[in-house]
């Protein structure tokens, strides 16, 4: 079967090269010490940074589509959330749609007519990765999604990741957690000097 | 021209006397600014001086090439100028060849626009009109384009997660620096927006008060200063679009990637 993703000889000036293969419904862990090049990998992987090689999505080379298009797909949610407006709804394309996701990321709904200052730092963690999830991209790239989060949320988040990997997307995890990675994580790399090696 | 009262070499000695005024008081109080105002003073007459007998030559020669080759001697130090004054750094010479060429679009346009239809001395180039006119309006456009390339450097480096966020989710790169794009626009179209408002009320301009006291009709003066105003205004809002669109240019790739390693040191 053709993959849901595949990165080739994918490289930049600071990392690489990395050869990787995801199949539909597959996580693969990443695990690593600070600064061995694993969000520049997800950057890479949603071409946000300068980058050689070539990325498949279900076959489709990312060369062949508009980078937009190509990162509503490959979704990349960085350890930093980013914020544009003053009100938290305004950055939610699908206001209804994000609501109805709200309960699955244990957060509360008056959250959304809300001010971002008021956000705390895991509040806006999960809202930064529900933003990305309404659309439900076949692709996550996620940097440290539960690194702000207490346990009984990020239990909640895993929950929520496993049904989308039952649904078919594929996600590629960043964690600084192990016991994360074994229980996401089909598979499980070790960067180090800015390569990928398996665990 | 109505007979005006000529400045003679110690009328101006007398004014100097204030500036001695002020050697004293940095002495009196301590304020260790005497050696700097001596300094700023004398560079100031010598640099005025300079230009005087520059302008003089040049009005003189009455020359296309050489009255061309002074307002582009002047436009390349405008240039330059708004490259050197936001904190921020474009790689390979960026800030100078955004920085010269918005100032070299706007002054351009609006001094050749003014010349050719509100001035219309003879010759339309005439160095007696165009060298100054085109001064003028290249210092205000500088001030714009210096302060709307510094205002969009410095909000792009601060707002990296947002503009990254919003590319995330398949926001272009224009819809995602649009906010940041208006702003710094805005940010150089301020000060000629408010010296508009205030001029007549709070401070009578420099050049009308210049022509009131060289002996001009203040009516007279009051017109060629609201030609001006209009000229400003159109200039620093030309630079403000033409510096801010082509540092966007600069800061973003084809595929849409917010570019900040264009930038020195980041």
């Amino acid at each position: 079967m053709v993959p849901r993703l595949r990165a080739a000889g994918l490289r930049s000036r600071l990392a690489g090269p990395f050869d990787i293969a995801l199949e539909r419904g597959e996580c693969v862990a990443i695990t690593g010490a600070s600064g061995s090049g694993k969000s520049l990998l997800l950057r890479m992987l949603a071409d946000l940074d300068v980058n050689e090689g070539e990325v498949f999505l279900d076959g489709v080379a990312r060369s062949a589509m508009a980078a937009p298009a190509w990162r509503r797909q490959v979704a990349y949610a960085a350890a930093e959330s980013g914020w544009w407006e003053d009100m938290v709804a305004a950055h939610f394309a699908d206001i209804a749609a994000a609501r109805a996701l709200a309960p699955a990321f244990d957060l509360k709904a008056e959250l959304f007519d809300g001010h971002v200052l008021r956000l705390s730092t895991g509040e806006k963690q999960r809202l930064a990765l529900l933003r990305l999830m309404v659309p439900r991209p076949p692709v996550l790239l996620l940097d440290e999604p539960t690194g702000a989060l207490d346990e009984a949320s990020q239990a909640k988040v895993e929950v929520l990741l496993r049904a989308r990997l039952d649904e078919g997307c594929a996600i590629v995890l960043v964690t600084h957690d192990p016991g994360q990675a074994v229980r996401l994580g089909k598979r499980h790399f070790v960067m180090a000097d800015r390569r990928l090696h398996p665990a | 021209m109505k007979p005006t009262i000529v400045l003679e070499a110690h009328d101006l000695v007398i004014a100097a006397v204030l500036i001695a005024l002020d050697g004293v008081i940095s002495l009196a109080f301590g304020l260790g600014l005497h050696r700097q105002l001596a300094v700023a003073a004398v560079r100031m007459v010598l640099q005025l001086l300079l230009i005087g007998v520059i302008l003089a030559r040049v009005f003189a020669l009455a020359s296309p090439p050489v009255t061309l080759l002074v307002i582009l001697v002047m436009v390349a130090i405008g240039g330059r100028e708004v490259a050197v004054r936001p904190e921020q750094r474009l790689v390979k010479w960026g800030n100078f060849t955004v920085g010269l060429s918005a100032v070299a679009f706007a002054t351009g346009l609006t001094s050749v626009l003014a010349l050719t239809t509100a001035l219309r001395p003879d010759p339309w180039y005439a160095a007696r009109y165009a060298i100054p006119l085109a001064g003028i309006v290249l210092g205000n456009v500088l001030n714009a384009a210096s302060l709307a390339l510094d205002a969009l450097l410095s909000s792009v480096v601060r707002e990296k997660a947002s503009i990254e966020a919003q590319l995330c989710l398949g926001a272009t790169a224009r819809q995602a620096m649009g906010k940041l794009l208006r702003a710094a626009m805005r940010r150089g179209l301020l000060p000629v927006v408010t010296s508009m408002s205030a001029s007549g009320v709070v401070t009578l301009p420099g050049i009308m008060t210049g022509q009131i006291l060289a002996g001009i009709d203040p009516m007279e003066a009051v017109k060629y200063q609201i030609l001006l105003m209009f000229l400003l205004s159109g200039g620093a809002g030309l630079s403000a679009v033409a510096v801010v669109f082509m540092a966007a240019r600069h800061l973003t790739d084809g595929r849409h990637r917010l570019r900040l390693d264009r930038l020195v040191g980041t």
